[in-house]
């Protein structure tokens, strides 16, 4: 009889658990934070570009653009400029050089999906496919033809360091250090997330965005220019993904990989669902999605001790790898439910003939 | 029973020249334009890598080694077909899912799913009778990859997950699940690394040259198959029915529940059963990962041929045989064989682009959307399910 298992209360596992997701998150926080920055970047461009009526999962292919333009912009810039001593946050002008042009880099790729899908009317998830096909396609040759020739990389943005005497605070401490023990683009992320919630819910624009994403022709009945908005909140849904490109190159690391961005770009419009189209919901389901990330990784790479520890021994580490994923369903089908999109999702809009 | 909605589109084009047109002349465009994009990528590396030395043959040398690999000579052309196979089936799976109003990512997972079936079952039966062991593995594979499709189907019937959600996550789950297999029961002892034993007899047999597995056969006997369910069955109706117009088919008093489950399970079936022939056809035994891209280039298929199912066949040909072709542009060029990417992406670019032009310059209907547009994105943003 294997009664050794009735040997272990219940409630001093639960403790255990919540005894060691206290020890270990803390310290964690700032990776969480880190890892959730991409799809977070990524499901803010889902977010502005469905919210006007514009489906984009070319998320993905935009983000690589971004990511191997910024990198290798920045290099080019340091072989024109020289190499220089790098300022406050690591940055140098070839970094901000680079970063800029990831983020052009990214717009340029929205404009060839709101040329295609506002202006030609091609369906918006062939548009989207073929820009994520291109995108592998054209970064991995370059990337494939430049690293012959084997270049130093332009270095990357720095974390902030915030001071100890914040970070040692009891209780809230590991808040600060979560939050400031970053790179300049994870720092702006969280300033877009709540400029844009409030934009999107509270300004001029935001509501002729939502009107346009649900009834583009009563909005054009009311003198809104549905084509031009539509054109704007993908480009600016571009800048987004050019961050969150820039950031996985210049500031999670400072090198790029052939397909480098590994599926991120479709885990934020996955997040981008779960989180109902806001921005808010959109980074939250980001955040919770590298929690459980950096959750599993963190069991796999320090299993807790105690009866815990056998427990979780006996588990096989995929379990833990699949972590995130299984959270999300779980979420998903359980809390969320049903998310409706914007009602005119999807659906090109053409004007009325005035001729 | 009430009015049947008016059939969704006419099965075979009326206007011949429209015919040729999207058929022949288009393609033929498009692919010349590919070879004039890719060539001047051909050009950009060997100025970059060459400092300036610049060889104006180069991209002759490349695509004689890309047809050379994918098309000339017997070898090639298995290679072609072995190749185009998997994509045959992951397009007839995602095409599949686009008719009912769904948008199925997870090919890639309903594969990797079919593979650990196909492998645990081969293994375990890879001493008996090819008779037994082949249908039993293949069949195995595809049940694993419909389960998997079919829990998708299910997460949206009964809460409304959206399936684009559902899908990229299962992608991930399902690379795990065949981990946790192979690093675990189904691995060999003492292997240095996680890897199966060969799945032995239970490997498809070759009817073609030396390595043309019969796998080749069920993509085309399952693009007929699906053809017939889609055209030729009341499933079929109602499967397009729901994804043309799911109020007309809530009307209909057809179940909209049971439509997506079966759509998703049979999606997920197609998806599996093309893991399942890459397993006991080409690689026989595994590691605890199996490379492919197949979730993807399948989506890139299906939309070349538009979802239709006949048309998945040349379509999943084209990327197979450029998939085949690119080695040997590697090997004997120095092209990277990511410009196989390059050219896909093109094609799609032109076939998109090219009849929209044409209908502005003719003048007529260019004030129409076309009706294929509105099938494919409209299924990532439609209620298919109102419970």
């Amino acid at each position: 009889m294997d009664t050794a298992l009735y040997g272990i209360p219940i409630l001093g596992i639960v403790f255990q658990i919540a005894g060691y997701l206290i020890a270990v998150l803390p310290t964690a926080a700032p990776t969480i934070l880190a890892a959730a920055t991409p799809l977070g970047f990524g499901a803010l461009c889902g977010v502005v570009c469905e919210r006007s009526g514009i489906v984009n999962i070319g998320i993905e292919g935009t983000m690589l653009t971004a990511a191997f333009t910024g990198w290798i912009v920045a290099i080019a810039a340091v072989a024109i400029l020289g190499p220089m001593d790098p300022g406050p946050l690591g940055i140098t002008p070839a970094l901000l050089i680079g970063l800029v042009a990831a983020i052009l880099s990214a717009v340029a790729v929205s404009l060839l999906h709101a040329w295609l899908s506002i202006s030609l009317r091609v369906d918006q998830i062939i548009s989207g496919t073929i820009i994520n096909i291109a995108a592998i396609g054209i970064t991995g040759y370059l990337n494939n033809v430049i690293s012959a020739a084997s270049p130093t990389s332009a270095g990357q943005f720095n974390k902030i360091e915030p001071p100890s005497g914040l970070t040692d605070l009891p209780v809230v401490g590991w808040l600060f250090d979560a939050i400031l023990n970053q790179g300049p683009i994870t720092i702006s992320l969280l300033v877009c997330v709540v400029v844009f919630q409030v934009l999107l819910f509270r300004s001029r624009w935001g509501l002729r965005t939502r009107a346009v994403g649900e009834h583009p022709k009563a909005a054009e009945t009311v003198g809104i220019d549905v084509i031009r908005l539509r054109y704007r909140n993908v480009l600016i849904g571009g800048a987004f993904a050019g961050l969150g490109g820039a950031f996985l190159s210049m500031e999670l690391s400072n090198s790029f990989q052939s397909d480098g961005v590994a599926g991120r770009g479709f885990i934020a419009l996955a997040a981008m669902i779960v989180g109902r189209w806001t921005p808010i919901g959109a980074f939250g389901a980001a955040l919770f999605f590298s929690l459980f990330l950096t959750l599993g990784q963190t069991i796999n790479f320090l299993p807790p001790g105690g009866d815990l520890g056998v427990i979780v021994a006996a588990i096989p580490a995929q379990v833990f790898s699949a972590l995130p994923y299984i959270a999300t369903i779980v979420v998903l089908t359980g809390l969320i439910g049903r998310s409706i999109p914007p009602a005119a999702d999807g659906r090109p809009y053409e004007r009325e003939a005035t001729a | 029973m009430t009015a049947a909605p008016k059939p969704i589109r006419s099965r075979f084009g009326a206007e011949s020249l429209r015919t040729l047109r999207t058929a022949v002349i288009l393609p033929v465009l498009a692919v010349i334009l590919a070879i004039v994009v890719g060539s001047i990528f051909i050009y950009a590396a060997d100025l970059i890598a060459n400092q300036g030395a610049f060889d104006f043959g180069k991209p002759i040398t490349a695509y004689a080694a890309l047809v050379g690999g994918s098309l000339l000579g017997f070898d090639p052309i298995i290679e072609t077909l072995k190749q185009a196979a998997p994509l045959i089936l992951g397009g007839l799976s995602v095409a599949l899912g686009f008719k009912a109003g769904l948008f199925n990512i997870g090919v890639q997972g309903q594969f990797l799913m079919g593979v650990l079936g196909a492998v645990a079952v081969g293994v375990a039966l890879s001493a008996q009778s090819p008779l037994i062991a082949v249908p039993l593995a293949v069949i195995a594979g595809t049940l694993c990859g419909a389960a998997i499709g079919g829990l998708v189907g299910v997460l949206k019937a009964f809460s409304g997950a959206h399936e684009v959600v559902t899908t990229i996550m299962l992608n991930y789950i399902a690379g795990n699940i065949l981990a946790a297999f192979v690093v675990g029961p189904l691995r060999v002892p003492k292997a240095p690394a996680p890897v199966t034993f060969s799945v032995g007899n239970a490997s498809l047999p070759i009817f073609l040259g030396k390595t043309g597995h019969i796998g080749i056969l069920f993509a085309v006997v399952a693009v007929v198959v699906i053809w017939w369910i889609l055209y030729r069955t009341t499933l079929g109706f109602e499967i397009r029915t729901a994804g043309a117009s799911p109020e007309a088919a809530r009307y209909a008093g057809m179940r909209p529940r049971r439509i997506i489950i079966l759509t998703m399970a049979i999606a997920g079936g197609l998806g599996g059963l093309a893991g399942a022939g890459e397993l006991l056809g080409v690689t026989h035994q595994t590691q605890s990962s199996f490379a492919t891209t197949v979730g993807f280039d399948a989506i890139a298929v299906a939309l070349l041929a538009r979802s239709n199912p006949i048309a998945i066949i040349p379509a999943a040909v084209l990327f197979g045989a450029m998939r085949a072709g690119a080695g040997q542009m590697q090997i004997q060029a120095g092209t990277p064989r990511e410009l196989v990417d390059v050219l896909q992406a093109t094609i799609l670019l032109v076939l998109v682009i090219l009849p929209v032009f044409a209908r502005r310059i003719s003048g007529r209907g260019g004030k129409v959307i076309p009706a294929e547009a509105q099938t494919i994105t409209t299924s990532y943003a439609s209620e298919t399910v109102a419970p």
